[in-house]
C-alpha cells in the first residue's frame, strides 16, 4: 500500500472537507477546484455537515481484498443537505431499517486494514442519525 | 488515612481553568451479562452488571475519540486551531507505536499547531490527561488542550473481567474558567505501587491479582484521594449535589460513594457501569458527562478517576451558567445510552475479532 497517497487524502477522508465556488457558492466533493455548476475557480475550502440522506444501495456479501471482515456491509449514495452525492459505506444501520430516503450523518470509521502489521486506513462512513434521548 | 498530606498535595493552577465543552460516545451494541455466564458457568452465579457496551467492527479507541472530540467541539464551539494539545489515556490504543492523537487531532481539524501524545496509567490515563491539561491551560501556555478517556477494553474469554470489560468513553476541553461550563476548584492524585492488575507488553489480555483489586487497589485509593480532595476544599460530602467514581462493576463505586458519606442520589447520573459496563479509562469521565447533562449552574460535583498500578485523580467541579446554553447542542451521553442493539456471544467473538486463547 502507498502510505503516501492515504497521508494525502486525510483531510477529505476523515472530516469530508471539499470546496465552495467563490462565484456561485456551489459546494464540491471530492474537491476538485472548479465549480461543476459556472466552472468558476472553486478553491475556498468547506468542511461539509456531514447530514444527508440515503439515494441509494446494495449490499455487499462477496467483499473485495482487504474488506472480507467486514461482509456483509452496505454501501450508499448519500446526497449530502449541500447538494453533492457521495459514495459510502453505511455502518450501524440494520438491514431490516434500511430505506431510500433515510436521514444520515458522517462518522469517521476503520475502512480497513493492512493484514495485522500494516496501517489501519480510516474514513467517512454513514450511520442512521442518532435519536436524541 | 496513612501518609497523605493535602498541604502538598492540592494542584490547582495560577490561572482558574474549567471544563469548556465535553463529548461522550459510546457504541451500539450490548452484551448482556447473561450470555457471558451461559457460555462459562451454565448460567449460574451472579453477574455484575446488567450488559456491557461493545465496540463494532469498525470501531477503535481512534474512531470513537474522533467522535467524544467532535461532540465536545459542538459544546464549546471554538476555532479547533486554538487547540494545544489532544491527550488521549488509554489501555487500548490500536497501535502500539503509532499516537492515536494525532489521527484524532487531524480529523478534528486541529493540526498542527499541537501537542498529539497517548497516555497509559491503565484505567486513569485520560483523568491524568485532564491533570495535564489543566497545567498547559492554566500556566498560559495553551488556551485550549483536549483531554479524553476512551478503551476498548479486553477480557480473556471466561475470565471474571470479560462480563465488564467494555467500549466507550469521553472527551473534555480544558479551558479558561471564564468560558467554562464546570469550573475546576483544584485537584488532588494519590499514586503507590500497587500491583492488582496488569498487561504486558505483547499480551493479549491483562492479568489480575484477584482478591488484590478489591481493598489495598480500588477502595484505598478512591477513598484517600476523595477524602483528601474533601480536606483540601474544605469540604464535606454533604457540599456535593453529585459525585462520580470509577465503575469496575456496578458494586465497587457504590460502596465507595457509601463509605465517603455519599448518598445513592447523589451518585446516580454518574453510575452508568450497569448499562454499559466498564469502560476502562472512560469510565469516570464518562459518568462526569452524564452529570453534567443534568446537572444546574452552581452545582458541585466531586469526580474520583482509578487506574491499576495504582492510583486515584480527584476533581473538585462547579457548574456554570454556561451549561445550560451549551449542554443541547451535541447528543447526550443518555443518548448514546439508549441506542442499544443487543448481540449474543457469537457476535460479540467476530466483534472482538476473534478469540485469541493466548
Ligand atoms: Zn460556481
Amino acid at each position: 500500500m502507498e502510505v503516501s497517497r492515504h497521508w494525502r487524502l486525510n483531510e477529505q477522508r476523515y472530516a469530508l472537507i471539499g470546496e465552495t465556488c467563490d462565484s456561485c457558492g456551489t459546494k464540491l466533493f471530492p474537491p476538485r477546484d472548479v465549480c461543476l455548476e459556472c466552472e468558476a475557480p472553486a478553491k475556498e475550502l468547506y468542511t461539509f455537515t456531514g447530514v444527508g440522506e440515503i439515494y441509494s444501495y446494495t449490499t455487499v456479501y462477496e467483499a473485495p481484498a482487504g474488506f472480507a471482515e467486514y461482509a456483509p456491509y452496505t454501501v450508499a449514495l448519500v446526497k449530502l443537505e449541500e447538494g453533492p452525492v457521495v459514495t459510502a459505506q453505511l455502518t450501524d444501520v440494520a438491514k431490516a431499517d434500511l430505506h431510500i430516503g433515510m436521514k444520515v450523518e458522517m462518522v469517521t470509521r476503520k475502512l480497513r486494514t493492512d493484514g495485522s502489521e500494516g496501517m489501519i486506513i480510516y474514513g467517512y462512513k454513514f450511520r442512521p442519525q442518532l435519536e436524541m434521548a | 488515612m496513612d501518609g497523605y498530606r493535602p498541604e502538598d498535595g492540592l494542584m490547582k493552577p495560577d490561572k482558574e481553568v474549567g471544563i469548556v465543552g465535553y463529548g461522550a460516545y459510546v457504541p451500539r451494541y450490548r452484551l448482556p451479562a447473561t450470555a457471558v455466564s451461559q457460555m462459562w458457568t451454565d448460567g449460574e452465579g451472579g453477574t455484575p452488571i446488567k450488559e456491557k457496551a461493545v465496540n463494532g467492527l469498525d470501531e477503535d479507541v481512534i474512531t470513537m475519540s474522533v467522535e467524544a472530540a467532535r461532540n465536545t467541539l459542538l459544546r464549546a464551539q471554538i476555532n479547533p486551531q486554538h487547540i494545544r494539545a489532544v491527550w488521549i489515556g488509554s489501555e487500548s490504543h490500536p497501535y502500539a507505536v503509532k499516537p492515536s492523537s494525532t489521527i484524532v487531532a487531524e480529523a478534528i481539524g486541529a493540526v498542527p499547531n499541537t501537542l498529539g501524545a497517548d497516555w497509559e496509567f491503565a484505567c486513569k490515563a485520560g483523568t491524568e490527561a485532564m491533570q495535564a491539561a489543566m497545567g498547559v491551560v492554566g500556566s498560559g501556555m495553551a488556551r485550549y488542550a483536549m483531554s479524553i478517556g476512551m478503551d476498548t477494553a479486553q477480557g480473556r474469554p471466561g475470565d471474571a473481567l470479560e462480563y465488564t470489560a467494555a467500549a466507550g468513553g469521553a472527551a473534555v476541553l480544558i479551558g479558561p474558567a471564564a468560558e467554562s461550563v464546570a469550573i475546576i476548584n483544584g485537584s488532588y492524585s494519590y499514586v503507590t505501587d500497587t500491583p492488582d492488575f496488569w498487561r504486558r507488553a505483547h499480551a493479549t489480555y491483562p492479568s489480575h491479582g484477584d482478591r488484590f483489586t478489591g481493598e489495598p487497589a480500588y477502595f484505598k485509593h478512591v477513598t484517600t484521594a476523595a477524602r483528601a480532595m474533601m480536606e483540601a476544599m474544605g469540604t464535606t460530602s454533604a457540599d456535593y449535589d453529585w459525585a462520580v467514581f470509577h465503575q469496575p462493576n456496578a458494586k465497587f463505586p457504590q460502596r465507595a460513594a457509601q463509605e465517603l458519606g455519599f448518598s445513592a442520589e447523589q451518585i446516580a447520573p454518574g453510575l452508568l457501569s450497569p448499562r454499559i459496563g466498564n469502560t476502562y479509562s472512560g469510565s469516570s469521565i464518562i459518568g462526569l458527562t452524564a452529570i453534567l447533562d443534568v446537572a444546574q449552574p452552581g452545582d458541585r460535583i466531586l469526580m474520583v478517576s482509578y487506574g491499576s498500578g495504582s492510583g486515584s485523580d480527584a476533581f473538585d467541579l462547579t457548574v456554570t451558567e454556561r451549561l445550560l446554553e451549551v449542554r443541547d447542542r451535541a447528543p447526550s451521553t443518555e443518548t448514546y445510552i439508549a441506542r442499544r442493539t443487543e448481540i449474543d456471544y457469537a457476535t460479540y467473538t467476530r466483534f472482538r475479532e476473534k478469540i485469541k486463547m493466548n
